[in-house]
């Protein structure tokens, strides 16, 4: 596999302007010659398609949903970073390049991360031209808030719903092309397969989820920006839809995947409430600013306020174990997201942990209403007050909230060179679906910053490059015709086929949700070689399992989302067993990724810059077949590594 | 412990889009109090793929009341009885045990069912491409501070904003109107400084839009509103009015492009 | 690229026209209204504003108000049955249930309240303006005749070189009218249901030219209702008064069926010009 990273030559500032100063570039008139596909209609596939169009190539975008404006980036709530330094508070493009390769723990590849820094000031006036509301200050002027322990105000946000308000900016855009012509969009279709010609990505295989069709895509180029692999944990703050599909079958094309355990488990969460709970609510991490998080000090206590007999507020301060405030002094309640989740673990596993699954830990606000009073907390939350409310029927005033980290991000993906180009040819990956710009770990109001990066200032570029490096010979040259498209085409109608032939006992979201368990036991905030080899054994007969005793309901020619589930649950499986073998492959802690062997004595995360400073890429062999590890070396050369300390 | 019901669900079934479908009774127990209603319509799709029946099709995704696609009328209700609630953030505990609960989708001439409870919302994605957007090629943006915005301004340009386009508005109005959606739509972009150069084609293109799509007039009653799970406001109607007044007597005067 | 008529098949042109003819008949009904209840300043003065009304306007710009009247009630209605037909084809398959939620009572009925209304118009006009319902009191006191009742000022006849000067007898004419408990009934179950169709009618009239806000409308909403039950009481006032008796017909005029020329040569005035 060639993992040539095409980073380009010169100093970090200016690698990215010289870089764009050598494209190939089409002219204007040859543009509508070219046909672009992409999959994903949020930040990063949303602005990539809207982008392409309005240079003049025809896009065909992709989603699952019934509209491209319900891509789960619509979700995302704290806000967006970009060193606008509008705060005059030293914040530079050098900062926040700092800050992100820092914070992902030092694995990611410095030259993007900087190029992302770069473009992010981009983002915010592009936004704003869009229509964008962010906050305002009475001036008139862009609010900025401190976010996830920034030591600068960089994050710019739109209440709770920066995401939306992104997203919806990106959506307009599109739309803006479609009403023009200029992008096919495809709602409610999902890619089931990648199609290359000549080692070359052309296309895709698609179902049409509301007449069950089996749909043939031809392009010059392929661009996926299908999201994140959080819901192999079933369990997540990720959207039911959210699935490794797309990328799955691309990596299964030949596209190399990197770092698939690099997964980000967000420390305030809703904790869970039972078996029939089908996802995770994430609570702004800016609850952390005023909540102080406890657990009873002994296990007893804990069991005497899971059995409903003590309540938190009659529990003595001598009994309350302020353990982040105890362990990191400095830094407190505001530790960042790995270290938080993984205390709030470590607690729960003495069998100090409350709800009524002992999985949970306070989140206290009692000595914030006492200090401010009630009327400055709920201006600062209200809304998040409100929210725990409407999920607990508890009231966060009255008593402490109760809070467990959950499945958020996935820092890993699809393999992308410096153009965001995967190992195939012609596929190209934005967004949460690539493995670029985050390491080990990501910081708050990153991801947004990314998708757009990707959708808006990189994508448009790099894909121009790449069609202009073919030729204008060769638009449009391979159309759905190719020999290769009708024998993908019949591989996915075999595969639908036999989902819905097995006839079995268990439903699909049965053998997810036992599929979500393992990973979450094995591969979730603390991992060990012990235990994740027991995951991929279990994950493997738990797929043979699946193959022989699925029960899919329903036919294949109409909506059937017990098909669709099927066919999602069936990658996941495959991918859950690449995830544990990456992160038994990784033996030190860095960022998302905590393997109890690797910890100091004080249980903090161990790096091994020297043995893992590297990308993980693995490569598709065969089924059931140990995949193959490759490495790109990280290099670093205008960041120092250290060892991150909080205390 | 968690508390668990019993219930029986009134649910329209109907398997394709010009299928004719009508209501089938399901007696659902142990439902917890504390799931959502989704995830005891999952408990239910589980229930009846365990006897071998088709689960019943409902539109979901993100399960945070954001993305707007959930959609079905909960007792006569879009989104159910809890005010600024989408049905995937209302609670079982609203309910009681042995309730009978009646599920339907959205009920519109524009929405036509595709499967059971699935609706397709696509003229809301019409009526935006046909003006909800304000051009800016990407790469052409002036500084983002370049254009002061008061605060006023912004927080209401928000206020619009927050709309997910799911559809409640259109189906808890009486007449099936999508006035709520444009008027959010377009009062977002109309109110701000960058949305107006395009402030009179903009609302007058989305009109135009919205009612060849076969939707109802505004009543004025105000059902819309009580049924957003984002609590729009009729504002966004009446601005809308006036905005749709203002262009047509430019239109008048003079057309506009 | 948009025409004028753009405005008028658009569902909100339709409804701004809806607003701005409710607007010229809400106005209209609250003059109607004050005109009215002059019967209760004696059946001089109700029988003077009817004279100035008929004889001293130009019957020209009469007509031209009836007209304009009639023609912002025909495009009320109008408006009215194309929305709802287009509003009737938006919704094909009702719902098993629908609750509504803060929809008022009186936004829910409008169809209802402005189809009888409309009905009522039509017995109103034939009632009190044609006068040709059948089997009313019209000739008993011949209120018909507009040259035989004179025109009373301060209680004095008005005599204009040298002739009394003949008005309707418009104060007769109501206490006969209503004195039929039927009329009367459907009279004030007709206002009541105005009263009714304005409480959100005077509201939404607003909010449909875009002049409403989450501040105002509360304010709009009060003052719509404020306004509904004035003109209510305004003008079942009336019936009411009369069936319960303390309106009776001026008796000036009881022993004088057959004349309708009353004794008057002692008590007259000398009218200007």
């Amino acid at each position: 596999m060639n993992l040539d990273s095409k980073i380009p030559e010169g100093p970090i500032a200016e690698k990215w302007s010289s870089h764009k100063f050598n494209m190939k570039l089409v002219n204007p008139a040859n543009r509508r010659k070219y046909t672009v596909i992409v999959v994903g209609s949020g930040l990063a596939g949303g602005a990539a398609a809207a982008s392409l169009a309005e240079q003049g190539y025809n896009v065909s975008c992709f989603c699952y949903q019934d509209s491209p404006r319900r891509a789960h980036s619509i979700a995302a709530q704290g806000g967006i970073n970009a060193a606008k330094n509008y705060q005059n508070d030293g914040d530079s493009v050098h900062r926040l390049f700092y800050d992100t390769v820092k914070g992902g723990d030092y694995r990611a590849r410095e030259a993007n991360v900087h190029r992302l820094a770069e473009v992010s000031v981009d983002i915010i006036d592009q936004c704003v031209a869009n229509g964008v509301p962010f906050a305002r200050e009475y001036g008139g002027l862009l609010a900025n808030r401190s976010f996830g322990g920034a030591q600068v105000s960089r994050t710019f946000y739109a209440r709770g719903q920066t995401g939306q308000q992104l997203l919806l900016g990106a959506y307009a855009a599109l739309s803006k092309q479609i009403g023009l012509g200029k992008i096919k969009m495809h709602n409610r279709h999902e890619m089931l397969d990648l199609v290359k010609v000549d080692g070359h990505a052309k296309g895709i295989i698609a179902r049409n989820m509301v007449t069950g069709e089996i749909t043939r895509h031809a392009a010059d180029c392929v661009v996926l920006a299908t999201g994140g692999y959080g819901n192999v944990f079933f369990l997540s703050t990720n959207a039911q839809g959210c699935n490794v599909t797309a990328t799955y079958r691309a990596h299964k094309r030949g596209a190399g995947f990197a770092n698939p355990c690099y997964t980000q488990i967000h420390p305030t969460c809703i904790p869970v409430h039972g078996e029939q709970q089908s996802k995770l609510t994430l609570m702004s991490e800016s609850l952390r600013n005023d909540g102080r998080v406890w657990a009873p000090k002994s296990a007893d206590t804990a069991k005497l306020i899971r059995e409903g007999q003590l309540q938190a507020n009659d529990v003595p301060e001598v009994e309350r174990d302020y353990y982040l405030e105890r362990k990191y002094p400095s830094f407190g309640n505001l530790a960042p997201r790995d270290i938080s989740s993984r205390s709030a673990k470590e607690v729960c596993d003495e069998g100090r942990g409350i709800a009524s699954t002992g999985l949970g830990v306070y989140l206290d606000f009692r000595d914030a209403i006492e200090r401010d009073g009630k009327q400055a907390i709920q201006e600062r939350y209200g809304n998040l007050f409100e929210m725990y409310n409407r999920i607990t029927a508890d009231d966060p005033y009255q008593v402490p909230m109760m809070i467990f980290p959950a499945v958020h991000y996935t820092m890993g993906g699809l393999w992308v060179d410096y153009n965001l180009q995967s190992s195939i040819p012609g596929m190209f990956v934005g967004g949460e679906a690539n493995f670029s710009d985050h390491g080990a770990n990501r910081l708050g109001a990153s991801a947004l910053m990314q998708g757009l990066a990707d959708g808006y200032f990189v994508l448009p570029y790099t894909v121009g490059n790449y069609l202009g490096e073919q030729g204008v010979a060769a638009a449009g040259q391979i159309t759905t015709d190719h020999k290769n498209f009708s024998e993908v085409e019949s591989e996915v109608k075999a595969r639908i086929d036999k989902f819905l032939t097995i006839n079995g006992t268990e439903s699909p979201r049965s053998f997810h949700k036992r599929l979500g368990h393992i990973i979450w036991e094995q591969c979730g905030m603390a991992r060990s070689k012990e235990g994740l080899e027991k995951a991929i054994r279990d994950v493997q007969a738990l797929r043979k399992e699946f193959w022989e005793n699925v029960r899919v309901v329903g036919d294949a020619d109409g909506p059937n989302p017990e098909l669709e589930r099927a066919g999602r649950v069936a990658d996941f499986l495959e991918f859950g067993e690449l995830m544990c073998r990456d992160a038994l492959m990784r033996e030190e802690s860095c960022g998302g990724h905590f393997r109890v062997e690797h910890q100091t004595e004080e249980g903090e995360a161990k790096r091994d810059d020297d043995a893992f400073a590297f990308v993980g890429v693995w490569e598709y062999i065969g089924d059931f077949v140990e995949p193959a590890l490759h490495k790109e070396s990280l290099i670093y050369d205008n960041v120092k590594l250290a060892t991150r300390s909080y205390k | 412990m968690e508390k668990t019901m019993n219930l029986i669900l009134k649910v329209w079934r109907q398997r394709r889009r010009d299928d004719v479908g009508q209501f089938h009774m399901y007696e659902l127990q142990n439902v917890s109090e504390d799931s959502s209603f989704l995830e005891m319509m999952d408990s239910l799709s589980e229930e009846l793929v365990s006897r071998g029946e088709e689960p019943v099709a409902f539109d979901h995704d993100c399960r945070e009341g954001i993305c707007g696609m959930c959609s079905m009328t909960i007792n006569g209700v879009p989104h159910g009885p809890e005010r600024a609630t989408t049905a995937c953030q209302l609670h079982m505990r609203h309910f009681n045990d042995g309730q009978i609960i009646t599920i339907e989708p959205w009920r519109a001439k524009p929405f036509p069912v595709i499967k059971d409870l699935v609706v397709d919302r696509s003229p809301f994605d019409r009526i935006i491409q046909s003006g909800g957007f304000i051009t800016a090629r990407t790469g052409s943006a002036v500084d983002a501070n370049e254009i002061p915005i008061s605060k006023q301004t912004a927080d209401f340009a928000m206020d619009a904003a927050a709309c997910i386009g799911c559809g409640a508005c259109v189906a808890a109005c009486p007449n099936a109107s999508a006035m709520l959606f444009t008027a959010a739509k377009v009062t977002h972009m109309n109110s701000l400084p960058q949305g107006k150069a395009e402030q009179d084609r903009r609302t007058l293109a989305m009109v135009t839009t919205m009612d060849r799509e076969g939707f109802g007039g505004c009543t004025n009653v105000g059902e819309c509103e009580a049924a957003c799970p984002k609590v729009i406001s009729l504002d966004m109607i009446a601005h809308l009015n006036r905005d749709y007044l203002s262009a047509q007597t430019k239109n008048f005067l003079k057309p506009v492009q | 690229m948009y025409t004028i008529s753009s405005f008028f098949k658009s569902t909100i042109g339709r409804k701004i026209l809806m607003a701005l003819t409710g607007l010229v008949l809400v106005l209209f009904v609250m003059g109607h209204m004050l005109g009215n209840l002059q019967i209760f300043l004696g059946p001089d003065a109700i029988n003077a504003y009817a004279y100035k009304l008929h004889e001293v306007l130009p019957s020209s710009a009469l007509w031209a108000v009836r007209v304009f009247l009639l023609i912002c009630i025909a495009v009320h209605i109008w408006m009215a049955v194309l929305l709802t037909i287009e509003n009737r084809r938006a919704r094909p398959q009702a719902y098993l249930k629908q609750r509504p939620v803060q929809a008022t009572y009186a936004s829910r009925t409008m169809r209802m309240s402005g189809v009888i209304l409309f009905a009522f118009i039509i017995f109103h006009i034939a009632h009190y303006t044609v006068r040709v319902v059948p089997g009313m009191l019209y000739d008993e006191l011949n209120v018909l005749d507009s040259t035989k009742v004179p025109l009373f000022k301060d209680g004095l006849a008005v005599v204009k070189e040298g002739e009394t000067v003949p008005t309707f007898n418009v104060y007769d004419m109501m206490i006969d009218g209503f004195e039929v408990w039927w009329v009367s009934a459907f009279y004030i179950t007709a206002t009541g249901l105005l009263c009714l169709h304005l409480t959100h009618g005077v509201s939404s009239m607003f909010q449909t030219v875009g002049l409403r806000n989450q501040l105002w409308r509360q304010r709009l909403d009060r003052a719509a209702l404020l306004y509904g039950w004035v003109v209510f009481l305004g003008f079942a006032i009336i019936p009411a008064a009369v069936l319960s008796g303390l309106l009776e017909n001026d008796p000036r005029y009881e022993q004088a069926t057959s004349a309708a020329h009353p004794n008057i040569s002692e008590q007259v005035v000398i009218a200007h010009d």
